[in-house]
């Protein structure tokens, strides 16, 4: 699946999109994000406060107990500052 | 009754004059707009501001300000609607974003602009950087913006 990052999650990252394979015991959106955060310190520096960061599947904002099955591109993103 | 609506994310600057006039050209059914302009301020606190980043996602974006827009319709008798928010390098005292509604009497269009920007600040995927003589930092989220927002779901 696409994952894609944004704004600081994007910087910490120090990539704006990347495709990932993660294993089948990986299953909620929370899941994921405990798993990239073990891939190395620009990754635990990013996602080091899980609560804060917020997700979407397929263009849609999902919450982080929401299963990634059949996810085509999912992304992280800290809380929003539009308008 | 066909609710005309224009939903755009660009780099360029608007004219609110322009995209009023645009919004009820041809149309004798509408009695109210309201014009709703976020405006890049020069300070935050004593810090001054020269200018903002504005990120977005792309796709994303354009979809749940859609999703927004769509809410706002099935809520209130609107007659047209115009989105603009704009992305990229934004300096003190240029347009952010606009939001326009128009219906027959004022309430809708008064209540729709308001619950249409309490929702672009919460949920719409816009990222801001603010530049300022300390460098350039990432804007925090404010919980009155969440309050705002969730004003809306209360009955």
């Amino acid at each position: 699946m696409k994952v894609k990052y944004f704004a600081w999650v994007r910087e910490r990252v120090g990539k704006s999109e990347e495709t990932v394979e993660p294993p089948a015991s990986v299953r909620t959106v929370d899941d994921l994000i405990e798993w990239l955060a073990r891939r190395g310190e620009t990754y635990a520096h990013a996602f080091e406060t899980p609560k804060v960061i917020r997700a979407a599947i397929d263009h849609a904002h999902v919450k982080p107990d929401t299963m990634i099955a059949g996810a085509r591109e999912i992304a992280f993103f800290p809380p929003m500052t539009g308008g | 009754m066909t609710a005309n609506v224009t939903i755009r994310i660009q780099e360029a600057d608007f004219d609110v004059g322009r995209e009023i006039a645009a919004l009820s050209k041809g149309r004798t059914d509408i009695g109210a707009v309201v014009s709703f302009s976020g405006i890049c301020r020069g300070s935050e606190g004593r810090q001054s501001i020269a200018a903002l980043t504005l990120e977005h996602y792309p796709g994303m974006a354009e979809a749940e300000i859609a999703r927004h827009a769509e809410a706002a319709m099935s809520r209130w008798p609107l007659l047209a609607l115009t989105i603009v928010h704009r992305v990229g390098r934004i300096a003190a005292g240029e347009n952010i974003v606009l939001v326009l509604t128009a219906s027959s009497h004022r309430q809708a269009a008064f209540e729709a602009a308001e619950f249409l920007m309490d929702y672009l600040k919460t949920n719409a995927p816009f990222w801001k950087r603010e530049e300022s003589a300390d460098g350039t930092s990432w804007v925090e989220a404010r919980h009155h913006d969440d309050d705002a927002a969730a004003r809306w779901t209360k009955s």
